[in-house]
């Protein structure tokens, strides 16, 4: 637990420097941004969690995003009366079968990972141009009964829990069960570790491989309905896009150790609540937005670096 | 399969043939040597791709480098910069920051990919800080590389068919290149052998850079001004190249000449998608497929290979 306490302390400073820069910034309006932030990053991190843990990683879930938006959008055309848990079930069917998709050239192609994922990552895309025919998905064809995730939720005082964020953690509370309690994610941590112990004790990498690439499909696929009810329209372009690099930043930051093996759901969680606090604090602090890249990826470099030294002083001790 | 280039080859004459065959304008030899200009970026990028992937790296930050050089590049010879001063510039930065990319993989010991990932964002948001929304006109005397051609070739071709020679007989012939084939099929095993680990890998980043030096240079000079949202998806093309041509993306297998072929195979696969009015987001998917399937056949002739009996050594008596 030593890792979480380390980042809940990086979280107080972060929020003590930026009130004292900005007292803005610990406004309930402004804390609410904060949480509105977090609820995609979430459920998308949760995904990629087991597949880091099992040494590999989905560069794909942007497109994953994006294609489910865009096909939860496309059936919402022809059918705009559809229930909302029907369209996080097609969202998620989507995610579902791209994620599996990835998971059978990985476990049985035996492409490895960042290639795999960097070409289904193009290749998904593609689709998306190819399914929408390049039209975005207009906020007039999304419900109002979706947006409403977004705006309404449960209230403390003014700060807003919304329906989002509220799934977003019921998906965290959920994996962290399993990654606790379940067999199967005990063995994804086992192969993680050590593939080869892991395969003599009987585990098939096949199975940990396509658990993990499924898992993180299906969450993508989620996120991406909640895209569409978190912003009322999806432009196959760029909905998504570049999304791969926000979900594994949080994940490292996290403290899921990126070669595989270790980690853990709480600080999944912390991890995606400092990134959606610096990249509110960009804005917040009247940051240039020409800087933000720049800076966020700072960021994603100065966190790895002190993860790494970190790791080293804990080896030595 | 001692020569795993043959895939790249088969699928790159099947391609010319097909495309050949059924449309008249890919027939046109004039127009298909100039079209080389729009790819000579992505395919030096690839060069050097190459030796890092055979190290067992990789570099995310390519497109990123190349967005960024070249907005620099712009902005300062606009202010009237002599053209050598510009080029050494380039080339100067290029190499910058591929450097300090090889700096933070060799130095805080961190995975190529996430260092890479994490540059990818910091080098296109500097040039985002540097650029705004502004575009920088490139000065005349920067522009229109791939307008003139020497014996009918174009420069963009000639200068990557030249690095490729280059860099190929420093990969193939030269101590640097066995260092990398070394790193790349253990790491751990060459540091006990005594190989330099972190020079050979910094140097496998920093000529990666200075190439990106050079493909800045040509984006610059082929497209008259800058803007920071060029040369997306750069990284994905030149990984493209490099792994369809055989190169194993774990490190210590591949040839620049499996780099050739397919960058050949990627060329001729767009250029007639091109010429057949395919819209360019079927293209991607194309594109990501190739990758994928390339790879995937690779594999499958590997394990046919291995499979068979291994030859017996022969001992000699005598």
């Amino acid at each position: 637990m030593k890792r979480e306490f380390g980042l809940v302390i990086v979280l107080i400073v972060l929020f003590g420097v930026c009130h004292w820069a900005q007292p803005r910034f610990t406004d309930p309006r402004n804390l609410n941004s904060i949480l509105l932030w977090m609820p995609l990053l979430l459920v998308a991190a949760v995904g990629q969690f087991p597949v880091i843990v099992a040494r590999g990683i989905d560069i794909s879930i942007g497109s994953i995003l994006g294609l489910s938006a865009i096909s939860v959008g496309v059936l919402l055309k022809s059918n705009p009366h559809l229930p909302v848990p029907a369209l996080f079930v097609i969202g998620a069917l989507v995610g579902l079968l791209l994620g599996c998709l990835n998971g059978l050239v990985i476990a049985f192609g035996k492409v490895p990972a960042v290639v795999a994922t960097i070409g289904t990552l193009t290749a998904f895309r593609g689709l998306t141009f190819v399914l929408s025919q390049g039209e975005q998905v207009n906020s007039t064809a999304v419900p109002d009964s979706l947006t409403k995730l977004a705006s309404k939720g449960i209230d403390i005082g003014q700060v807003t829990l919304s329906w989002l964020l509220v799934i977003g953690l019921l998906v965290a509370a959920i994996a962290w069960f399993a990654a606790r309690y379940l067999q199967f994610y005990r063995d994804i941590f086992a192969y993680g570790s050590n593939p080869d112990a892991a395969y003599l004790r009987g585990i098939s990498p096949k199975t940990v491989q396509m658990i993990g690439y499924g898992a993180s499909g299906l969450l993508s696929g989620v996120a991406g309905t909640m895209y569409l009810a978190r912003f009322g329209t999806a432009n196959p372009g760029s909905v998504g896009s570049g999304f791969e690099l926000i979900v594994i930043a949080a994940v490292a930051i996290g403290g899921v150790k990126i070669t595989g093996g270790s980690g853990s759901i709480p600080g999944v969680i912390l991890g995606c609540l400092l990134l959606a606090s610096i990249n509110v604090a960009l804005v917040v602090l009247g940051i240039d937005a020409n800087w933000q890249t720049l800076v966020y990826g700072a960021t994603i470099l100065i966190a790895l670096i002190i993860d790494t030294l970190s790791n080293r002083r804990r080896a030595l001790a | 399969m001692k020569r795993p280039e043959w895939i790249p080859a088969i699928l790159t004459i099947a391609v010319v043939v097909f495309f050949a065959a059924i449309s008249p304008d890919f027939r046109d030899f004039r127009y298909l040597l100039s079209n080389t200009s729009l790819y000579a970026e992505t395919g030096l990028l690839a060069i050097g791709m190459t030796l890092i992937i055979i190290s067992g790296n990789i570099d995310l930050s390519v497109g990123s480098s190349v967005v960024l050089t070249a907005c620099l590049v712009a902005k300062f010879s606009s202010e009237g910069t002599p053209l050598p001063v510009s080029v050494l510039f380039a080339l100067i930065i290029g190499t910058l920051l591929g450097t300090i990319n090889g700096l933070l993989i060799t130095l805080a010991k961190l995975p190529s990919f996430l260092v890479t990932l994490a540059t990818m964002a910091l080098f296109r948001g500097a040039a985002e800080a540097i650029m705004g929304p502004a575009s920088a006109k490139v000065p005349h005397a920067l522009k229109g590389i791939d307008r003139p051609d020497l014996f009918g070739l174009p420069y963009p071709l000639l200068i990557f068919l030249v690095v490729l020679a280059i860099v190929g007989i420093v990969l193939h012939r030269m101590i640097l290149g066995r260092w990398l084939f070394g790193i790349g099929t253990n790491a751990e095993a060459a540091r006990y052998t005594g190989f330099p680990v972190n020079k050979a890998t910094i140097s496998a980043f920093a000529i990666t850079g200075l190439l990106v030096g050079i493909a800045a240079l040509i984006l610059d000079s082929r497209l008259g001004v800058a803007r920071n949202d060029l040369a997306k998806g750069y990284e994905l093309e030149a990984i493209t190249i490099v792994v369809a041509g055989g190169t194993a993306i774990s490190g210590g297998k591949g040839t620049m000449l499996g780099t050739l072929l397919s960058w050949l195979l990627l060329y001729f696969t767009k250029t007639g998608m091109g010429v057949n009015n395919v819209k360019p987001e079927y293209q991607l998917t194309i594109v990501g497929l190739i990758l994928v399937l390339s790879v995937f056949a690779q594999n499958v002739a590997a394990s046919f290979s291995n499979t068979r009996q291994p030859k017996p050594t022969k001992i000699q008596t005598g």
